[in-house]
């Protein structure tokens, strides 16, 4: 018989890990899985300034912190695992782990976060760490005086464009559009930046080189005009996509592919909660996810309850 | 200068090299505590009790000791941390640059050590 719960919290990143700190102190019996290390992309987080009643920490602390916090309340966790079935229908759920192990719950609170998109261009993979980078802080200092391209145009693309003028001689920041989806604040500071230009309407089609990087196509979006460039590195931003695709239609998605929930983070399917990176929202914060992730515990452990009362009362019956 | 893990540290040459002769199958990871390489650390720490016959260590990218393995000619090119590299009997047969994954990891693993 497989091991069974009272919640499966699938996703062990700010929102899952709050999910299982307030589910185990409630005494309600919650697995939290996590196909990496837990922690989710908070972990990737050199610093965290903006955590309420935390004045700095970085976000392998934070997590390594939520983690101990969920585990002295009961909460199991397992990481590094790979989900390989769920059934999420009916009213007790499974999740197969790793081909050979199966755990159930009546209620699953799915908290699987995003990851970093991929440009997607011939040749993004072999260069992985050998010209390109999808993190400015790690790799920025391989680039002293060095030639280099920054992709994206939100926040992100344009804030590292200007941290990473510290260490490349020349940033050019390649963008899909005609304009910046950035602040205004981050567009500014980066056009004032003397070693910054910008090719805007137009993408890399594709990574050259040989042991290493050594150039790219880009190509201009309404022309289709290509030309090469010779380069030292790349940085890609170019935003997050939700990790929903093992959902395998069994949940209501937008267009963008993030779970539709409603206020109580109630997914399409009765006993099915989804909080985090990886619902429709606004914004993509720790202290978003940790609020969603509270939201849906309560709201599932009511749900637990209900249902053992409703066996209770039949029994009785 | 030692990596906040709770890896093997290595931390001068000699100790490199002791524990690369010294054991059939090693995985070293050289890197720093930033965003691409703690995934790397967390996965071999949990990997540790699955894969007895391998021994894992790290190594801080920073350290004068570590051009030991910066220096590599397997890693010529990398330009993304950490640097990991997969010894057999002291010799090198596998380097990756940048974050890897559990399975990128196991499957390197399992491909030069077997399971």
């Amino acid at each position: 018989m497989s091991p069974h719960f009272d919640v499966i919290v699938i996703g062990g990143g700010p929102a899952g890990l709050t999910a299982g700190i307030y589910l185990s102190r409630a005494k309600v019996s919650t697995l939290v899985l996590d196909t990496g290390i837990v922690g989710g992309q908070m972990v990737l987080t050199h610093e965290i300034a903006n955590y309420p009643g935390v004045e700095h920490i970085s976000g392998y602390e934070l997590a390594r912190t939520m983690k101990m916090q969920a585990q002295s309340f009961g909460c199991k966790i397992r990481s590094n695992i790979k989900i390989t079935d769920v059934q999420l229908e009916g009213e007790i759920k499974s999740v197969e782990v790793n081909g050979k192990e199966s755990f159930t719950a009546p209620a699953v609170i799915v908290a699987t976060g995003g990851r970093s998109r991929l440009l997607g261009a011939t040749g993004e993979v072999e260069f992985k760490g050998k010209g390109i980078s999808y993190c400015a802080t790690c790799d920025g200092d391989f680039f002293q005086d060095k030639e280099i391209i920054v992709v994206g145009g939100g926040n992100s693309a344009l804030e590292e464009a200007v941290a990473l003028t510290k260490y490349a001689s020349k940033v050019t920041v390649v963008h899909q559009f005609d304009h910046f989806q950035a602040l205004e604040h981050y567009v500014e500071e980066a056009k004032k930046n003397e070693k910054i230009d910008f090719i805007m309407e137009s993408t890399i089609s594709a990574f050259h080189g040989d042991e290493k990087l050594r150039g790219v196509t880009i190509q201009h979006i309404p022309s289709g005009e290509k030309t090469e460039m010779k380069i030292d590195g790349v940085f890609i931003f170019i935003g997050y996509q939700p990790n929903t695709e093992w959902l395998n239609g069994q949940l209501e998605l937008s267009h963008y592919n993030e779970i539709v929930v409603n206020k109580d983070m109630e997914t399409s399917l009765p006993g099915v909660f989804a909080a985090g990176d990886s619902i429709t929202k606004r914004f993509r914060q720790v202290t978003t996810a940790v609020a969603d992730g509270t939201i849906a515990a309560l709201v599932a452990a009511e749900y637990v309850n209900r249902l053992k009362k409703e066996v209770r009362s039949v029994e009785v019956a | 200068m030692t990596l906040r893990t709770n890896l093997t540290h290595l931390v001068t040459e000699a100790d490199h090299k002791k524990f690369t002769e010294e054991n059939e199958n090693v995985m070293i990871c050289c890197g720093r505590m930033g965003p691409m390489c703690i995934p790397v650390y967390g996965v071999m720490e949990e990997l540790e009790s699955e894969y007895k016959h391998v021994k894992f260590a790290d190594m801080a990218f920073d350290s004068p000791d570590a051009k030991v393995i910066r220096d590599l000619p397997e890693c010529r090119g990398f330009a993304g941390l950490p640097f990991t590299v997969y010894y057999k009997n002291g010799k090198v047969v596998k380097a990756t640059s940048s974050i890897q994954s559990h399975e990128e990891i196991t499957e390197i693993l399992d491909s030069n050590f077997g399971k």
